[in-house]
């Protein structure tokens, strides 16, 4: 397996997530649960990769850590060149506002703010000035079909609507690492396997990489590669529709 | 954010509405009370303020303008006689019963001033010439006087009535503070005031002076003490002599005070409780916000503003309420209601108070969140 692995890790050129060793326990004393033991992760530019595995294996734990919203016990974790750990708490919050999306399970969007207000978010937190941020974010939400949808409020749009605003919210920053927890969760078979079909039409491109946490086998096919999770470690991983290495 | 945090607060209307109810509610119960606390305190010395001397001379004792300890009339040359005294003038001023022609009695505050300079009449004249005082058994009378002494078709120019069994008659109306007793005020000249009242061996209530140019009334006031023994105060001190021996000795400021601080409190439960609420509602959506990289200064900042905005528009709402009540309620006179910008001021900062805590408790508990949140399907 290792071997294969390699050859991939050769085969790409560039590195946009380098995880090393990463550990994470919560609790304390006797009570204290090791929820990643040592998980190593390399994720490229232009990749889309499904972490998959049962409830408790460490997928969202490893995501957060990642996404440097929670500390790592130990290991290492580099996006984009940058040690996540050295960052202070402010630069953390810096890096994820400039560097990457995210797509949630629930959408947390803003209930008062209308659908294209919601997809400009990340644009009015850097400082953009409105208009501008609009204009953006309705060109975003264009391209994923919801042109019709830009001025309702998220309590008047269906479930796929609203993960499409969601990804258009993740993506109108043109983030380098969009994190998506579940994005089919809420979602019915056929409503999921459209959005996460849309979401790697759009988010997929040469600098960025996706990871998305799933249960959905169904859309593993827009997938370069699966990485399997069990009890904190990566125990398998699949490349495109290749079966579990 | 700005515009994220403004969407944020109008949208919710339930809660916006809960919020702008309370900071109004609690701005306009301060600004009404205060304004009746502050009118009943501009009544209690309005006996002060209708005078208008610079200089009031009393007995040492006195503690307020209402309580009358005579003093002998040979004070007034006493008074006179210390150097830096423009002028001083007698004055009475006392309690006494004018008999209505239907037989009734109405309790009236009669006020003699100097026959010869007039000093200590009312500032406006509404009806008559002050100067007909001069003339016998005459006097002026303010326009509660009117109203209490049989309204304005039986109380005009002309009309007579009885004082302690002494016929006089109207020749001027003025205009007059209301009095915290809430007695109409009969003016006269000393000379006949002392005349119409039972016989005392000592009826001067006060004697009114002025200091020459270019010293001070407080300089002169505080002469006047050292060189006759007497209280001797400027207007001004005597007006707030008045008001602190009312404070002290009614239960005003203890009343109004606890209706103040339970407006403070009421607006400061609403508000608070219902941002605290607005949060929590939407932590999972600040918790999104603290992923995608909203720091906890920015959204600090935007609950702020939401807090301040709603207060700003409930502070408008309240005083414009507390007003239209003052009015309406207070109009003519009727209600003490005196709305000054030291008040106005104080109701901002309390409310800018209010706002600033109610909003400490939401960013303190956004601050502790954890962006970690979101991802807890």
């Amino acid at each position: 397996m290792n071997q294969h692995v390699e050859s991939f890790e050769q085969e790409l050129s560039h590195w946009l997530v380098r995880a090393r060793g990463v550990s994470k326990s919560f609790g304390q004393g006797d009570t204290k649960i090791p929820v990643l033991k040592g998980v190593d992760l390399d994720v490229a530019s232009g990749e889309v990769l499904f972490l998959v595995g049962p409830s408790g294996s460490g997928k969202t734990t490893l995501l957060s850590v990642i996404a440097g919203i929670l500390e790592s016990d130990g290991g290492e974790v580099r996006i984009l060149g940058e040690s996540i750990q050295e960052l202070s708490p402010a630069e953390k919050t810096n890096f994820r506002r400039d560097h990457l999306g995210f797509i949630f399970q629930q959408y947390n969007l803003l209930p008062t703010l209308t659908a294209v207000e919601n997809a400009a978010v990340p644009l009015f937190i850097r400082g953009m000035k409105k208009s501008e941020a609009i204009a953006r974010a309705e060109e975003v939400l264009l391209t994923m079909g919801m042109g019709e949808r830009l001025k309702a409020v998220p309590s008047k749009l269906s479930g796929g609507e609203q993960q499409r605003v969601a990804i258009a919210r993740a993506l109108v920053g043109e983030p380098q690492l969009l994190l998506c927890d579940e994005p089919t969760a809420s979602l019915d078979g056929e409503t999921g396997h459209r959005v996460v079909e849309q979401l790697c039409e759009v988010g997929k491109h040469p600098d960025r990489a996706v990871i998305i946490i799933t249960h959905d086998s169904r859309i593993f096919e827009f997938g370069d590669r699966i990485v399997h999770m069990e009890d904190g470690r990566v125990d398998q991983i699949q490349q495109g529709q290749e079966d579990l290495i | 954010m700005n515009f994220v945090a403004l969407k944020m607060l109008f949208g919710d209307r339930a809660k916006y509405m809960m919020l702008l109810a309370g900071l109004t509610f609690s701005t306009m119960l301060i600004v009404q009370q205060g304004s009746i606390f502050w009118g009943l305190m501009t009544w209690s010395q309005s006996g002060i303020t209708n005078i208008n001397a610079p200089v009031w001379v009393a007995d040492r004792n006195i503690n307020q303008v209402e309580e009358i300890k005579p003093l002998a009339d040979t004070a007034v040359n006493v008074v006179r006689s210390v150097p830096g005294v423009e002028w001083a003038v007698p004055l009475y001023k006392g309690v006494q019963r004018a008999r209505l022609r239907d037989g009734n009695y109405e309790q009236i505050a009669l006020v003699g001033i100097d026959s010869s300079t007039l000093i200590g009449r009312p500032h406006t004249i509404m009806e008559g010439r002050i100067e007909d005082l001069r003339a016998p058994d005459t006097v002026a009378i303010d326009r509660l006087a009117v109203k209490r002494l049989g309204g304005p078709e039986k109380m005009h120019l002309g009309t007579t009535f009885e004082i302690n069994d002494h016929l006089v008659r109207v020749v001027a109306i003025v205009y007059a503070q209301k009095s915290f007793q809430n007695f109409p005020f009969i003016y006269t000249t000393y000379e006949r005031a002392l005349g119409v009242t039972p016989p005392e061996r000592r009826k001067l209530s006060y004697i009114l002076a002025s200091p020459v140019e270019g010293l001070s009334p407080e300089k002169l006031a505080q002469r006047i003490h050292e060189q006759t023994g007497f209280g001797a105060y400027t207007g001004e001190q005597f007006g707030w002599k008045t008001i602190w021996w009312m404070l002290e000795n009614t239960g005003i400021g203890v009343n109004f005070g606890t209706t103040v601080l339970l407006g403070f409190i009421v607006g400061m439960a609403i508000a608070g409780q219902t941002f605290y609420l607005f949060t929590i509602e939407n932590l999972r959506q600040f918790g999104a916000l603290k992923a995608i990289g909203a720091s906890t200064g920015m959204l600090a900042r935007m609950i702020l503003l939401q807090s301040f905005t709603v207060g700003l528009i409930g502070y408008g709402l309240g005083i414009g309420l507390a007003t239209l009540f003052g009015l309406t309620a207070g109009s003519g006179g009727a209600l003490p209601f005196v709305e000054t910008w030291p008040l106005l001021v104080g109701v901002g900062v309390a409310l800018l108070m209010i706002c600033s805590l109610s909003s400490a408790i939401s960013i303190r508990k956004l601050a502790k969140l954890e962006p970690a949140v979101v991802f807890r399907g």
